[in-house]
């Protein structure tokens, strides 16, 4: 076998093994994205109710509590950004990354000063090969989070968020995160979680023509309220990372069906040239014996006379 | 037909169980609460510990709930809970072995969560 040839068969069976696995993975990361939505389905009930209780409170009282009430001038936020751990996924941990620096590029504009807190491994290395200071980070569930994990990310978020600012609390909490539109769309979007709005929650659901009973409260509404406001913002959180998970297993899926259609696409070329080579190795060899016959027959025929 | 009121018993990742009962007994902070159907509107905070519904069937449905609160509204009662465990789904030899290694270890949250299982069957 010519050099040449050697060298596309080699080439052929590099990409065709990458090829198996890049088909693995999307594979993979399919039967994933279809397992992380019914997740997100799974927590709505719990979202919605919740949802419908924090409304209750909200229109049958007008109780305060840190995690509503809004500051006049804000002078620190939080920024809580949402990766993965691992990547393969696309443009899905840069677009997240892109979404939250545009945003801390604002809040600081407006003269605030943005702690980042970050979920995920990608997000912590971006940030630390940048040497940005991270507030805090979160990392190892990003694929499958259960609720224990939001509740482990907000528990510093809801603490910073009830100290004073002078303490070195903050005053608002902004989120972003990869929204899961459908299996070809994910978009990173941005929402200001904290202070919640009470009217906007109630708006929410009113919208939906739920007229509110008057509501009894045990032991009392600030304590109701209490217990129920941080709940409400773990499963905002949850939702967020269950989403999150989703929107990367659909990146990973597509990331790797391209990779899969760019190695059968190589593959075919490859094996063109290999064909060409091969062609061109045994019109060489034909052309090859018949010159030397040639010659041999010239040859003789010469002696003989 | 006697009166009966709606029960969704939903933990924070799934939804536990949902059924029609006649009664609902739970422990809030302040003391052990009873919701029958016609009751006012009620949100409560619970405290972690068994929940008792009695359902329209007759039977009885018993759940080991962390975390939790109850709101009532028009008889629908919705029972919120970070984890919500039915009674027949906890393995008992297991709750007990969590039980001892918690209180060997000093955690106490998680000797707590044993405990309310443990409670939650024996209140079967």
């Amino acid at each position: 076998m010519g050099a040449q040839l050697r060298v596309y068969k080699r080439r052929i069976r590099s990409v065709t093994a990458t090829k198996k696995i890049t088909k693995a993975m999307e594979m993979i990361a399919a039967s994933r994205v279809v397992k992380a939505q019914r997740k997100v389905a799974a927590s709505t009930p719990y979202a919605q109710e919740l949802t419908r209780a924090v409304t209750a409170v909200a229109t049958g009282s007008d109780t305060k509590h840190p995690l509503t009430t809004q500051v006049e001038t804000v002078t620190r936020s939080a920024v809580l950004l949402l990766t993965s751990d691992r990547g393969l996924a696309g443009a899905f941990n840069s677009n997240a990354i892109k979404a939250a620096e545009q945003l801390t590029e604002r809040l600081e504009r407006e003269g605030k000063q943005v702690d980042t807190y970050i979920v995920g491994r990608r997000g912590v290395a971006h940030y630390n090969f940048r040497e940005r200071t991270i507030a805090d980070s979160f990392t190892g569930f990003t694929d499958e989070p259960s609720y224990a994990d939001a509740k482990k990310v907000a528990a510093p978020l809801i603490e910073a968020i009830e100290k004073d600012t002078a303490e070195g609390g903050v005053d608002e909490l902004h989120i972003v995160y990869t929204e899961f539109v459908s299996m070809m769309t994910q978009t990173a979007v941005e929402a200001r979680m904290l202070p919640l709005s009470l009217d906007e929650v109630a708006e929410e659901s009113s919208a939906k023509g739920e007229v509110q009973p008057l509501f009894d409260f045990e032991p009392s509404a600030e304590d109701v309220l209490d217990a129920l406001l941080p709940r409400y913002v773990e499963s905002r959180i949850y939702n967020a990372l269950l989403q999150s998970a989703a929107s990367k297993h659909a990146a990973t899926r597509r990331a790797m069906k391209s990779a899969t259609d760019n190695a059968g696409e190589l593959i075919n070329t490859l094996s063109r040239l290999a064909n060409a080579a091969r062609q061109a190795e045994i019109t060489q060899e034909i052309s090859e014996i018949v010159g030397g016959s040639a010659a041999l027959a010239d040859a003789t025929a010469g002696s003989d006379k | 037909m006697a009166a009966e009121l709606h029960v969704a018993l939903v933990a924070a990742d799934r939804e536990v169980w949902s059924g029609k009962a006649t009664l609902v007994v739970a422990r809030t902070t302040t003391g052990d609460i009873g919701v029958m159907p016609g009751h006012q509107p009620l949100l409560v905070v619970l405290e972690s510990g068994p929940v008792t519904i009695r359902t329209s069937e007759g039977g009885t449905v018993v759940a080991a709930v962390h975390g939790g609160f109850i709101s009532f509204a028009d008889n629908k009662l919705s029972l919120l809970a970070e984890i919500a465990e039915l009674s027949d789904e906890i393995d008992v030899q297991r709750a007990e072995r969590e039980l001892e290694r918690a209180k060997a270890e000093g955690d106490a949250t998680a000797a707590r969560r044993a405990d309310v299982r443990l409670r939650a069957v024996a209140a079967r």
